[in-house]
């Protein structure tokens, strides 16, 4: 049985309680670890959400699928379009209807773009927990040119809301294909720049080697997914397992590593960034015609049970729908990456320094408002 | 060429004509005061402009461009701005521990600008033992700073200071031995006489590999006992928000911002002092056309571009190399510096009595 707060005597002076957040520089958010400290080492650790938490999924109740769409931006902000995917998949399939190629091709495109800069941002604010501060603007220049490109075809730059249960809710920018080739060209020379600013460095390496080892047992037992998951050597990404969109036309590799520290993690996302510009290159110049909008009479799901789960930057994300045969859902539940990979940080930070907890929570690249929803 | 020792003199001889000896020391004294202060102000607030434009530079962006040209008169702004602001008085804290602690740190940063010669005669005095003397004022200011962490009654400024304390007494050792090396080599401990002994060559250059040794493990234990760079573990703003300065704010918090930055002057200046010459200008062997168009150069130019080089490489590498822990910081200090540096000492110990040095 682990050990809970309550077991340690207090009255001990050796050990105090330390709050982390919710207003803290390296949660990212406003999150809340309660950590008891002896000196500078971990003895417990108790991460506190739901300072964030807006009702999403009783909220998405009295909205229409079309709708709804919007606030699923909310949650993880960065893989936006991901997450539309997933409800407009789930919806799609209730419905029996199938989207275009041409739709299939555009959104695994901006879906691939989001985990880019997703995995970008990240890079950022990994080196700002360690200290490297200089990496954050590294990250946020190449964030800007895919940022560009969204803002261009979708007019929103962070929560764009451009996929929509039936297809796009609109045709692409023609100066699409143009400026992600331009990306592609353009990030392949800058993404070595990252190696060489933080990856070589022999503090960094020091920092991260054998931190937060998490074995692949512990991964699957806390349903850790996504690039933290495949850091342990889980095999787990939806993409391979249940291809969706256009996944199935794309050859890539899934990028696992087996020791699980805090320092592969790093690798999966690095090595991630490669893959999916090449998963990119293979999509944008091969973009089908067709329409980008299914003539659907009204978005209603049959009566029943649905779920859909889609691979976002983070992991695995579920989205479950109850419906009653209405244009919106009678209940709908997201299952996040996010909240499963928060909580296995006490298994990961326990004995280790208080510097450790916020590289280790860095490594698990958690959103906050993914997590409370 | 440009000897300030008959400029002093003059003013010296001025006062003592017209004053009972009294008077002249105490307006003299004021006026080396005064001086000092000024120049503390100014060249911290320019330290800190710089050290904004570099990390601009290596960031991709501008840095400070608004107020005035090219930004220059933006730290005035932002100083204006904390002298300004609201002092915050926390309950339950040890109050006058609290007030007293700006004020340790910053007095021992200003002491200890007092014995660094800027040219020949530019120099508030001219101890005997001038680098003892450096050491042990600089070294006051971690007392600043355990005090400051333990009477915020914050958890972070403690855990801020007590790494800092360790820190800084850890670093000490290497910072004395580094210098040691200087001393044994040039003879002395006093500041004129160790740029005397530069003469026809910089330690770095003359010491042969082991002075350079001495330089690099001087300049790593330096910036660790600035609390800065790679080592700034007391703020650490990742995880401490910022450490021992945390409940700080206004004009308080500007003392430990400014007595950091002169810090890594104070410690740019040793360096230039000991390793590359002080005020000394760069001379080639047997250049004589090109060694005296370098003596035209001021001495005062001489001394500050070597400065600002060493406090570029400081902001280099605090600007590119993510934070150590902890018990990274104490093993680098005990198993890698301290035995390197031991090692060192004896053979330059060895060098010096062989007079194999130029």
């Amino acid at each position: 049985m682990e050990a809970t707060l309550l077991d340690f005597d207090l009255r001990d002076k050796e050990e105090y309680i330390i709050n982390m957040g919710p207003q803290h520089p390296s949660t990212h958010g406003v999150l809340r670890f309660e950590v008891c400290l002896q000196g500078e080492q971990i003895k417990y650790l108790r991460p506190h959400c739901g300072y964030i938490h807006r009702g999403i999924e009783k909220m998405s109740e009295a909205l229409t699928y079309p709708q709804l769409i919007h606030l699923t931006d909310r949650m993880d902000y960065l893989s936006a379009h991901i997450n539309n995917e997933a409800v407009a998949l789930c919806v799609e399939n209730a419905m029996g209807v199938e989207v275009s190629d041409r739709v299939k091709y555009i959104r695994t495109i901006l879906a691939e773009l989001s985990r880019i800069a997703s995995h970008q941002l990240w890079w950022c604010a990994f080196g700002m927990d360690l200290g490297a501060l200089t990496t954050f603007f590294y990250g946020l220049r190449d964030r800007e040119h895919i940022l560009d490109i969204f803002e261009e075809t979708t007019g929103s730059r962070l929560t764009q809301s451009f996929i929509t249960p039936g297809g796009l809710m609109a045709d692409v920018h023609p100066n699409f294909q143009k400026r992600i080739k331009e990306f592609i060209t353009y990030f392949r020379k800058k993404l070595p720049e990252y190696d060489q600013l933080l990856t070589g460095n022999i503090i960094f390496r020091e920092r991260t080697h054998g931190i937060g080892v998490m074995s692949k047992e512990v991964a699957i037992d806390y349903g850790v997914t996504g690039p933290s998951g495949r850091g342990s050597g889980f095999t787990c990404d939806i993409r391979k397992i249940a291809p969706y969109s256009a996944y199935p036309f794309v050859k890539f590799n899934e990028i696992t590593l087996s020791e699980g520290d805090t320092y592969s993690r790093y690798v999966v996302r690095i090595k991630e960034m490669w893959e999916s510009l090449n998963i990119l290159e293979q999509l944008v110049d091969n973009i089908p015609q067709g329409p980008t909008m299914l003539e659907l009479k009204a978005v209603k799901a049959p009566k029943g049970e649905y779920y859909q789960r889609v691979e976002t930057a983070r992991g695995e994300l579920g989205v479950y729908i109850v419906s009653d045969g209405g244009p919106s859902p009678a209940r709908i539940h997201y299952r996040t990456p996010n909240f499963s990979n928060l909580f296995v940080i006490n298994k990961l930070a326990k004995g280790h320094k208080i510097a450790d907890l916020v590289a280790i929570s860095g490594s698990l690249d958690l959103v906050i408002p993914d997590i409370d929803r | 060429m440009y000897d300030f020792t008959p400029f002093i003199e003059s003013i010296t001889s001025y006062l003592n004509e017209n004053l009972s000896p009294f008077w002249a020391g105490l307006i003299s004294m004021v006026l080396l005061g005064v001086g000092i202060l000024l120049f503390y102000a100014v060249l911290g607030l320019y330290l800190v402009y710089a050290e904004r434009k570099i990390c601009a530079r290596m960031q991709n962006r501008m840095g400070p461009n608004r107020v005035g040209p090219g930004g220059i008169f933006q730290t005035i702004a932002d100083l204006i701005k904390l002298l300004l602001k609201e002092l915050i008085y926390i309950r339950n804290a040890d109050s006058l521990l609290f007030n007293i602690a700006p004020f340790i740190v910053i007095v021992a940063s200003i002491m200890a600008i007092g014995a660094i010669p800027f040219a020949k005669g530019l120099q508030a005095v001219d101890l005997n033992i001038g680098v003892l003397y450096i050491l042990a004022i600089s070294s006051m200011g971690v007392i600043g700073i355990l005090i400051a962490g333990w009477a915020s009654n914050s958890k972070y400024s403690v855990i801020g200071a007590m790494r800092s304390g360790a820190q800084v007494i850890s670093y000490e050792l290497s910072v004395g031995l580094a210098l040691l090396g200087i001393i044994t080599f040039a003879g002395s401990m006093q500041f004129s006489e160790i740029i005397a002994s530069q003469e026809d060559g910089w330690w770095i250059f003359k010491g042969h590999i082991p002075a350079m040794i001495a330089f690099v493990i001087f300049l790593i234990a330096g910036t660790a006992e600035t609390n800065r760079g790679p080592f700034d573990l007391a703020e650490a703003e990742s995880e401490l928000t910022a450490g021992f300065h945390t409940e700080y704010s206004g004009i308080k918090f500007a003392f430990f911002f400014l007595a950091e930055y002169m810090n890594m002057f104070i410690i740019a200046a040793v360096a230039t002092t000991l390793w590359l010459g002080g005020w000394l200008p760069f001379h080639l062997f047997r250049w004589g056309a090109f060694n005296t168009v370098m003596d035209f150069i001021p001495p005062v130019f001489w001394f500050f571009g070597k400065a600002a080089f060493v406090i570029y490489l400081m902001m280099w590498f605090k600007w590119t190399f993510p934070r150590l822990r902890i018990d990274q910081l104490l093993a680098l200090e005990w198993k890698y510096l301290l035995p390197i540096n031991l090692m060192n000492l004896i053979l330059i110990a060895f060098l010096t009595l062989m007079k194999w040095h130029f």
